[in-house]
């Protein structure tokens, strides 16, 4: 054994003299490898002659030895490709159900992979306008807080970083700093548009390709209380009147238009109506310490655009290197916070790394992690491969069929390449056909996709461009030589001996074909195994959904309409609200709790030191009752304040208790309790617990309660209304409710929506992915389910015979429908040993570890899938095996 | 055209060729030239000058029988052609004749 290992060269080097090298010289050429091989064997060992022997055979590569391209083969497969069609054709026609079953099916799954092509090239667009692109990278903060809340990679960066970058960092073109959040309602006489916008300098222009239509772009932003308004904008603003130099009120000060530029293409990661200049930023931010300090870094977007005809990773490592200098010397003067800075390309910004954003908005433009498209494409991806089975399973299981055209083929001259060539090019005329239907499923699907959720809409246009019809055609292509290229192999392989001796079915019984079978069921496994995971994930997954939506939160959101006050002063709608039958209780909060907003300061108890983030919102006295929020010690709040000063009231939650150890086996010794509390607005305030109210999820249901207290509401807070409804006719009130908020705001439209419908939407993320999934398994098990069918019947078709014969014998229908039907549920059942475990370790160990507050996966939801596939293959075997069965066994036998 | 001539390396491998007889394959070739010149002789060089020998018309060759050696893969020899001989000939006669020609021949007293 050892000896024969000894005398062996490399096989892959040896395969690849044989790919190269010509059939002529070939033989004595690896002759004399061989026999240097085993000199330098003997002289020098086994490594170094395998060594010398791949040299060697590199070595020969020469213009002499390499193998001409055989044009004449290339010259054949064209002329014969009519020869191909036609036989194609053909066939396709002999088999109408098979080849609509293989036409359909890769054209449903296709449908998916078109639609996400389409997906990725559009977010693939963002940003290509700018001319510069690849020379502009935004700063990144990547900060570091005491006691950790709030740290991570963040998109924005402090003004200070621009102002520093400008001074200090050299090998920089421009650097333009952005304050984000611009949103006021613009007036031009009796005009009121709400306008949407950012703080921006001059140089924005120089970096990003915005064309100005009117005015200057060097000077428009110059001054203060200048603006550069868009088409849209202006149109919406002045009407057809030319906009340029006339004045826009915001608030209180009139604002100049100095330039009117092309609206912001849709594929931008910035977006605004209208830019006002940095300087105006500046004026009104003289007054705060806080403007321009290194740790207020979370309004603020930096971009710098690198000089051109550098080497971009060259001047790409320079800056970086000065940005960690300045950094480190920012750093210092930091007591609790530690910022990096970073440079984050153009291209990488929608899709990249998830970055946070301290924008208020919480819109840092579209954004997608490339994992998820990454999951996405693995999806369709298996759907396709799906189809793909289909495709082969039955090409190969109908091919028995074809052995004899293959065979004649053979015996005239066709070479294993020629034959390989006809089954892929019949599978990419099959393919190409799916394209076109699949074509008019996507155009169908489209403004599913879109709607499907509003970040899409925003996000996504899917609009048809060159390089996507390409893109359809390519993949269509490749489809195609996927499914194909399993027959193709296996019908280049079969000799036409072989093929011309055995033409009738029984001759398949070699242990060749034997293995066809094993691999055919593989497949059908496999198909049928992931069509089970995609099911049972949809079934537990909606569930999980529902059982979260109805989340006993600890608190009541039934009927309860929020409606957001928009900085109007709450009391007037409250009065009108009031005299409403339909409203039988109001309340005021700042936030709405329990939909992913916070909103927080630092308390600190006896022990000075010991300070934490606790999460708060201000309610009025009412806003508990309505609720229904359960205190279990003291009381309401009492006085009501007017000034964020004034507050001194607090209740609080049992883990606020347990956090700052007061007396929580106890909560009635808390009343009383004093704590100092610092937000934004409020420095070393001193307040008593006055209340203690059992827990209740104060964020979204996959964080764990945390120490949470109420305060007073105060006037001139941002104001929710919650107003508890009873209405038998829902339409009618929200209408009245509407006009009444018309009253009182005619400009902005009125926001309100139900609790209910809040806490929906802010799980929306999970809805979309359910309804993907969902989607994708309605898919999946469609063109399994064809698979199957397509197989059943050819199963059956195949056995009509021996069917006959076994009802002379005198089989029952019964029987003859458990013999033809066992094989299959054979393979389900293997399918579903594997699926329901895989489903159900994925969601209990790595979805729903991400809920501590879970339901777990019950017995009923793994297998309501299982029972739905099952019940759907019974019917495809039972209808065909049945027809079989009671086939009359005479017209069968009749025929020879 | 260039295709008559001989080159002194393809001279060489010829000669090789004619010394070897019926022995004349590619490994022989490079050993006997080894031996002969004190050069290694890469079985590269050699197979492409044995190659084209046989495009110029030099060398005529054959498949041999096979054998257990060579992991069972036959070897192509080589014997010199018609016009090979006449080459080679004409080449030794050229330089004969200038060696001839050489006056007081005494290589010796230079060295």
């Amino acid at each position: 054994m050892k000896q024969k290992d000894k005398a062996s060269p490399p096989g892959w080097a040896t395969r690849f003299l044989h790919w190269y090298c010509r059939p002529r010289l070939l033989e004595d050429l690896e002759g004399d490898l061989n026999e240097y091989f085993d000199r330098n064997v003997a002289r020098k060992g086994v490594k170094q002659a395998r060594l010398i022997y791949v040299l060697d055979v590199i070595k020969f590569i020469r213009p002499y030895t390499i193998r001409k391209i055989e044009f004449i083969n290339f010259f054949i497969n064209w002329i014969m490709i009519r020869s191909y069609v036609k036989t194609s054709g053909r066939s396709l026609m002999r088999n109408k159900l098979f080849s609509s079953i293989n036409i359909v099916g890769l054209a449903i799954s296709m449908s998916v992979g078109l639609l996400l092509i389409a997906f990725v090239l559009d977010l693939r667009s963002y940003d290509r306008f700018n001319k510069n692109g690849d020379r502009i990278f935004r700063i990144t903060n990547i900060a570091t807080f005491k006691g950790e809340r709030g740290s991570g990679k963040y998109a924005s960066t402090s003004i200070k970083t621009g102002k520093l970058i400008r001074e200090k960092v050299t090998g920089v073109e421009e650097v333009a700093i952005i304050r984000n959040d611009f949103l006021q309602d613009a007036k031009v006489g009796d005009n009121v548009v709400p306008i949407k916008g950012l703080w921006a300098e001059p140089s924005i222009f120089r970096i990003f390709t915005f064309p100005m239509l009117e005015g200057n772009p060097e000077t428009a932003l110059k001054a203060p209380y200048s603006v550069v308004l868009t088409e849209t904008a202006a149109k919406k603003l002045f009407g057809d009147e030319p906009a340029l130099g006339k004045a826009v009120r915001f608030d209180t000060l009139d604002y100049q238009v100095t330039g009117i530029m092309k609206d912001v293409p849709f594929f931008s990661h910035i977006k605004f109506e209208a830019v006002v200049s940095f300087a105006t930023a500046e004026q009104s931010g003289k007054s705060d310490r806080q403007f321009e300090a290194w740790t207020n870094m979370f309004a603020n977007s930096v971009y710098i655009l690198l000089p051109e005809n550098a080497d971009i990773d060259a001047s790409k490592a320079s800056v970086q290197s000065q940005l960690d200098a300045i950094a480190r010397e920012e750093n210092l003067a930091q007591d609790d916070a530690r910022i990096q800075l970073a440079l984050l390309p153009l291209y990488n910004i929608v899709v990249g790394e998830s970055l946070q954003s301290g924008s208020m908005s919480g819109d840092t433009g579209p954004h997608m992690p490339p994992v998820v498209l990454w999951i996405l494409g693995g999806l369709a991806f298996v759907v396709i491969l799906s189809a793909c089975f289909n495709y082969t399973n039955l090409s190969i299981a109908r091919g028995l069929r074809r052995f004899k055209e293959v065979g004649l083929r053979k015996a005239i001259g066709a070479g294993r390449s020629q034959v390989r060539v006809q089954f892929l090019a019949e599978a990419v005329m099959i393919s190409l056909a799916a394209l076109f239907l699949s074509f008019f499923i996507f155009l169908v699907m489209r403004p599913q996709l879109i709607n499907l959720a509003p970040e899409m809409q925003r996000t996504v246009k899917l609009e048809l461009t060159v390089s996507m019809v390409l893109a359809f055609i390519v993949f269509s292509i490749v489809v195609g030589v996927i499914a194909g290229i399993m027959p193709a192999i296996f019908f280049a392989k079969t000799s036409a001996i072989n093929a011309l001796k055995n033409v009738s079915g029984p001759a398949y019984s070699s242990a060749k074909v034997f293995k066809q079978v094993t691999f055919r069921r593989a497949l059908a496994v496999i198909q049928y195994t992931v069509t089970l995971i995609f099911i049972t994930t949809t079934a537990v997954g909606y569930v999980q959904y529902k059982n979260i939506l109805a989340f006993d939160l600890g608190f009541s959101t039934e009927n309860i309409l929020n409606i957001d006050m928009q900085d109007n002063k709450p009391d007037a709608l409250l009065k009108e609200l009031s005299e409403m039958p339909e409203v039988t209780a109001l309340s005021k909060s700042l936030i709405i709790t329990a939909v992913g907003n916070a909103w927080g300061g630092f308390i600190k108890y006896k022990d000075s030191r010991d300070s934490a983030l606790v999460m708060t919102n201000n309610v009025d006295e009412n806003y508990l009752p309505l609720h229904g929020y359960k205190l279990i010690a003291g009381g309401n709040f009492v006085n009501r304040p007017t000034t964020a000063g004034a507050a001194r009231e607090l209740i609080v939650n049992q883990q606020f208790l347990k956090r700052f150890n007061i007396s929580a086996s106890d909560p009635e010794k808390a009343i009383g309790e004093e704590i100092t509390f610092s937000n934004f607005k409020v420095s070393g305030q001193k307040m008593k617990i006055v209340g203690v109210m059992q827990d209740f999820h104060y964020g979204k249901v996959d964080n764990l309660i945390g120490p949470v207290a109420f305060m007073p509401w105060i006037p001139g807070d941002r104001t929710v209304i919650n107003a508890k409804i009873q209405s038998t006719d829902m339409q009618a009130t929200m209408d009245k409710i509407e006009s009444t908020w018309k009253k009182i705001d005619r400009v902005h439209p009125l926001e309100a929506e139900f609790y209910d419908e809040s806490i929906a939407n802010a799980y929306s993320e999970f809805s979309t992915m359910i309804k993907i999934i969902g989607f994708l398994s309605f898919l999946a098990i469609s063109i399994a389910s064809m698979g199957l069918f397509g197989m059943v019947v050819f199963t059956t078709e195949t056995r009509l015979k021996e069917i006959g014969i076994r009802k002379v014998m005198g089989a029952t229908s019964a029987s003859l429908i458990y013999l033809l039907s066992r094989s299959f549920l054979l393979l389900l059942s293997i399918s579903a040993l594997i699926a329901l475990p895989v489903t159900y370790i994925l969601f209990e160990n790595y979805v729903l570890a991400n809920f501590p507050y879970h339901t777990p996966v019950q017995i009923a939801e793994l297998f309501i899938g299982l029972l739905a596939v099952l019940l759907i293959a019974f019917m495809m075997i039972g209808s065909q095996t049945l027809k079989a069965a009671r086939s009359n066994p005479v017209e069968v036998l009749k025929s020879e | 055209m260039k295709g008559a001539n001989l080159g002194e390396f393809e001279e060489l491998v010829l000669l090789t060729i004619a010394s070897l007889a019926s022995d004349a394959y590619s490994v022989a070739i490079c050993d006997e030239l080894e031996k002969h010149t004190g050069r290694a002789a890469k079985l590269g060089v050699v197979h492409s000058v044995l190659n084209r020998l046989e495009e110029k018309g030099l060398a005529k060759s054959r498949l041999g029988e096979a054998t257990s050696a060579r992991g069972g893969k036959r070897k192509r020899f080589y014997e010199v052609s018609h016009t090979g001989k006449v080459a080679l000939t004409r080449s030794k006669e050229v330089r004969d004749n200038i060696w001839r020609n050489i006056p007081g021949f005494n290589l010796e007293g230079s060295i």
